[in-house]
């Protein structure tokens, strides 16, 4: 357990040493933010949901922003794939420890590195913004205690697919092809491209039994509270069983390949 | 039962044939040609602990396979190891616990933080306690001169830095084995020879148990007795370096010019191969003679 936590001081250490893609990042955060949070604003001075108001709505744009690099789709861990093309992961497997673990943690603590860098400046700017466009407090405290415990649980979700992906392209040798069928799905029905109340109701009842939901609409869903509170306590069951159904497919990929796959170059 | 045994060791790797140009690009889209390659074939052999063997033979003989096979990161087609009673891939995170291992073409340091904090990193997931990190790195640091560079990121470092920081990197959790494919690849005279130094110097203190690939054979003489030579996967030569020189060594050509023209004695125990104005080309046995007691007769 040392040696991940040692990892993820190292992975944060990391993301402080570049600052210029921190700040960018951040950047780039605040632009979403505030374009997103004017678009939605024009259309819903015109026609609105019942099920879902201007506030709720703002909390999802603005808890978006600040946890993106939590729960965005692609992380790209080119230090992953690399090591698979360049056959450095030769040195992994020379290590004590479960690769597939490795790896999860190595990608979900490369997340949360790079959240501590950047969700702070968001939240404190999106709560100081005017009426209408800021993010209000949570409904309750318990609903916020449950965002807490469903965006972590999210989290989990969204690294066991990660992992599946990069298992496969130990097989590909190559990431893009496979990523982007599956991140151009993913960004559309986890809600990270448009907020899921906004989809079609055809749509979400499909997509209610799917994974992808689970990674950041809920927890979105349930600080603004505009999901019910039975629906989300279900929603968490549901999480917990997709992260052992996901590390369960992901860890039998993985050993597959362990036991096929060959490591590249010299 | 030796420390590591190895028996009828194959492994096979499958390799896409493509012709070049755009139509056979296009034809291997539909269908692809493959060809077997038997990286190892039926290799066997021993080695006792605290013996240093060296494994050579040119590039594609199946050196690095081994080697891989050996640390348990690929998982044998047919045969069996042994190494130190454990099966390196069925049992490998146990296993390599007691290993070391540098692969020269590539870095295990983590490429943007300072080698000091690799080491520490290295340190938690071997769990080595902090009075054997603290020991062992001083030591390190002193036999392979890393004082300089212990703050730099790992980027910044020259190959023969990084080679020497890669070469601390796999000791600090003080393997019983040390795997080293070609430590010595890109290093200039001055790195080799601190690098075979450094190799020496922890075997014969700690009784590190050293199986090294390289195509210098200067690293090699510098550094064991023992070789295993394979070419196109199958164990050629098993024995001692000198051994093999003589076998292959016994006879050298001489070539002699004369300043003044004169006639060419006859020498003892030389075949003339061929015999010029002012030239002459012999053919000396090196287990007669040597080539100053020729000349001078």
């Amino acid at each position: 357990m040392r040696a991940y936590y040692s990892y993820f001081k190292s992975e944060l250490m990391v993301g402080l040493q570049y600052r210029t893609a921190a700040l960018a990042g951040l950047s780039t955060q605040f632009f979403w933010g505030i374009i997103l949070s004017f678009i939605y604003t024009a259309f819903y001075s015109h026609a609105s949901l019942a099920n879902f108001s201007i506030n709720q709505l703002m909390c999802y744009v603005w808890l978006n922003q600040a946890f993106f690099s939590l729960v965005y789709p692609s992380l790209n861990d080119g230090q992953i794939m690399s090591q698979i093309k360049n056959g450095g992961v030769a040195y992994e497997l020379c290590r004590p420890y479960d690769l597939y673990w490795w790896w999860y943690l190595k990608m979900l603590s490369k997340r949360y590195a790079s959240c501590m860098l950047r969700c702070l400046p968001v939240l404190i700017f999106a709560v100081l913004l005017p009426v209408g466009y800021k993010l209000v407090a949570p409904v309750s405290i318990i609903s916020l205690l449950l965002f807490i415990i469903s965006l972590f649980l999210g989290t989990l979700v969204i690294t066991g697919i990660n992992m599946i992906i990069q298992s496969i392209s130990f097989f590909t040798n190559e990431d893009k092809g496979i990523g982007s069928i599956f991140y151009t799905f993913m960004a559309l029905l986890s809600g990270i491209a448009i907020p899921l109340p906004l989809l079609p109701d055809i749509l979400n009842t499909i997509n209610y039994l799917l994974p992808f939901r689970l990674i950041s609409d809920l927890a979105y869903q349930t600080y603004s509270g505009s999901m019910v509170l039975s629906n989300v306590l279900i929603s968490i069951f549901m999480q917990i069983i997709w992260i052992f159904i996901l590390i369960l497919i992901g860890k039998l990929i993985m050993k597959k390949v362990l036991t096929k796959a060959s490591i590249q170059g010299g | 039962m030796s420390f590591i045994t190895v028996r009828n060791l194959s492994k096979t790797f499958k390799v896409v044939k493509r012709d070049s140009g755009l139509k056979n690009a296009f034809k291997s889209l539909i269908k692809r040609k493959t060809t077997e390659i038997k990286a190892v074939n039926d290799i066997s052999f021993d080695i006792n602990e605290g013996e240093i063997v060296a494994y050579i033979g040119p590039n594609g003989a199946g050196k690095s396979t081994t080697i891989k096979m050996l640390t348990g990161i690929l998982r044998p087609d047919s045969g069996e190891i042994i190494v130190d009673g454990f099966n390196p891939f069925n049992n490998r995170i146990k296993y390599v616990k007691n290993i070391g291992v540098v692969f020269g073409q590539k870095s295990q340091l983590w490429w943007d933080i300072p080698v000091e904090e690799s080491f520490l990193l290295l340190k938690d997931i071997y769990k080595v306690s902090d009075e054997d990190y603290e020991l062992r790195k001083e030591e390190l640091v002193k036999l392979l001169n890393l004082k300089d560079i212990l703050k730099t990121p790992v980027r910044q470092l020259s190959l023969g830095q990084r080679m020497r920081a890669e070469i601390a990197a796999s000791l600090i959790h003080d393997p019983k084995i040390l795997f080293l494919d070609e430590p010595t690849i890109g290093l200039d005279a001055i790195s080799k020879v601190e690098v075979r130094k450094f190799i020496k110097e922890i075997n014969k203190r700690k009784k590190v148990t050293i199986i090294l690939t390289s195509h210098d054979m200067t690293d090699i003489e510098a550094l064991t007795d023992r070789i295993i030579v394979i070419g196109h996967g199958k164990k050629l030569y098993d024995g001692r370096l000198q051994d093999i020189k003589k076998k292959f060594n016994k006879n050298k050509k001489v070539e002699i010019l004369f300043k003044k023209i004169s006639n060419i004695p006859d020498i003892k125990y030389t075949k003339i191969i061929e015999k010029k104005k002012n030239k002459i080309l012999l053919d000396v046995n090196m287990e007669k003679n040597t080539i100053s007691k020729v000349i001078r007769e």
